[in-house]
């Protein structure tokens, strides 16, 4: 194992067990569980099949929110960027809702659409889209003009062209990084979302419903799950996008 | 046949070209001195359409210029290759907006890369390039869609003087071969002599055409002979007046 490895698997051995060190002298489950109850609790949840219908729920609320967000944020950030009219159309709308927290919205998320898994949804899109909004237009906006004249003197004049031969290839890393912001923001959001009783399942529902409950080992079992996915999520997505999409843009980086 | 008639560009007051009038046969090599900033890169971009003038006009073969247009290529200092694409891909990128099918196209462009020598680089992407290679592949992208005039400013200005001495001769090749009409823009006295059938010199901001040296000297030329020297002073000497009237 190398060195680097080794010492991060003795940084988490060491955390888990001064954890339950500390857990077994507070003597406590609901001020501190143990580290073994919480393992104890995480399989009680994967073997009653608990675990993978709050899995599917929250994703599917994660997945309305960043998919809507996806779909309206990156046209509209092409727009702006390309384009000054539409920016100095767009943008004070977008100054103006962007500062609002998303968890702002559930009441109204909740008289629009009541206590459904759009509504859950909604909130996620509202902490996702402008994250990704904000990333396209800079990478569009970006575009070295150099880039652009030369594919007009290769024949690559009309606006549409531009777009999808040049800025688009151009920001495709920013709309990416975009992306990856939107996702983090957007499963925080999938727990606020949760809490407002749109469904019975879910990972941040079930924080609260085992608080309400008082058992604050099955608490911290989906806390730490709603951190495993996040970062799963997370670095899959980097996969993808690192090794294939953005090689390019890392060697630019590189040789700087 | 170019033709540049009564061109002038002013930016806001900025006045960068001053009537500048001239024609340029086809098959002809002519490269554009002058002090930096007296606005060759703009006389270039208007000549490919990148920019309007704001008074005179540009005709082609009888043709008006008013924006780009394929019968103009262009080549730029820093190459402009499209980072994402591979080598192969960025040397096929006109024909492809032409509409040809892409593995066709590829094919045509392997053959070039071949002559070039960087056939074992067409999956690298630019970053991976030294500059040579890179212009190299820049000119073969203009050169693939079959401009019939080349416009190239400051092209070899980033590299170092032996891959530029090499770059020229690979270039004065090609211009053999197929002949186009060849508008080089350069800071080298040098470059100039070596490559050019005429060489304009322009004055300090605002542009106008100071002088203009045709050299009738066969090629591939001696770098050194005296006949290159005499050049070399020439337009070394109203290029010198140039620069101590800006100064
Ligand atoms: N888009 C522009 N807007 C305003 N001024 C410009 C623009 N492009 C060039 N200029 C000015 O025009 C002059 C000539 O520039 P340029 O053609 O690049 O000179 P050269 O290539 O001969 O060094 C410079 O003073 C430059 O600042
Ligand atoms: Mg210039």
């Amino acid at each position: 194992m190398p060195h680097g490895r080794l010492l991060r698997v003795i940084s988490l051995a060491g955390a888990t067990i001064i954890w339950e060190i500390a857990a077994s002298v507070v003597n406590d489950p609901l001020f501190l569980p143990r580290f073994t109850e919480v393992i104890q609790t995480f399989y009680h949840v994967v073997a009653s099949g608990d675990l993978l219908r709050d899995l599917f729920e929250s994703l599917m609320h994660f997945g309305i929110g960043l998919g809507l967000g996806i779909v309206i944020a990156i046209p509209i950030g092409m727009m702006m960027g390309w384009s000054r009219t539409a920016d100095n159309i767009i943008d004070p709308l977008v100054e103006l809702v962007r500062p609002i927290p998303p968890i702002a919205w559930i009441p109204f998320a909740i008289i629009w659409l009541h206590l459904t898994h759009y509504a859950a949804g909604f909130i996620v899109f509202m902490g996702a889209v402008f994250p990704i909004l904000i990333n396209t237009y800079a990478g569009f906006r970006d575009t070295p003009q150099i880039l652009i004249d030369s594919g007009k003197v290769l024949g690559c004049v009309r606006s549409r062209d531009l777009i999808k031969k040049i800025a688009l290839p151009y920001a495709l890393p920013s709309i990416a990084t975009g992306v990856r912001i939107a996702m983090g923001v957007g499963w925080m959001c999938v727990v606020a979302a949760e809490l407002f009783g749109v469904s019975n399942h879910g990972l941040g529902y079930k924080v609260w419903w085992y608080k309400d409950i008082h058992q604050m080992d099955g608490v911290l079992t989906y806390m730490l799950i709603l951190g495993i996915v996040s970062l799963t999520i997370d670095r899959v997505f980097r996969y993808i996008t690192d090794e294939r999409l953005l090689k390019w843009k890392t060697g630019l980086v590189r040789n700087k | 046949m170019l033709k540049i008639n009564n061109l002038s560009k002013k930016y806001d007051d900025l006045l960068v070209l001053d009537n500048i009038n001239l024609e340029i046969a086809d098959s002809e090599f002519i490269c554009l001195l002058g002090p930096s900033g007296c606005g060759k890169t703009t006389l270039l971009r208007i000549v490919a359409g990148l920019e309007e003038a704001t008074t005179g006009r540009i005709t082609l073969n009888n043709q008006s210029i008013t924006g780009p247009n394929t019968c103009i290529g262009m080549v730029f200092q820093d190459y402009a290759l499209f980072p994402w694409r591979n080598i192969l891909d960025n040397a096929i990128f006109g024909l492809e907006m032409k509409g040809v099918d892409k593995e066709t196209a590829r094919n045509k462009a392997r053959k070039y890369l071949r002559l070039l020598g960087l056939e074992r680089f067409e999956k690298s992407h630019p970053h991976e390039l030294s500059g040579g290679m890179k212009q190299r592949v820049a000119i073969l992208r203009a050169l693939l869609i079959k401009p019939e005039v080349l416009l190239m400013d400051e092209p070899f200005g980033a590299l170092d003087a032996q891959t530029r001495n090499q770059l020229q001769i690979e270039l004065l090749k090609i211009w053999n071969k197929d002949k186009k009409t060849v508008l080089f823009v350069t800071h080298s006295v040098d470059e100039a002599a070596y490559l050019a059938d005429r060489v304009i010199i322009l004055s300090k901001r605002p542009g106008r055409i100071k002088e203009t040296i045709e050299i009738n000297l066969p090629r591939p030329r001696d770098r050194t002979s005296m006949e290159v020297n005499k050049i070399r002073s020439r337009v070394l000497k109203t290029l010198g007046a140039e620069q101590e009237a800006q100064a």
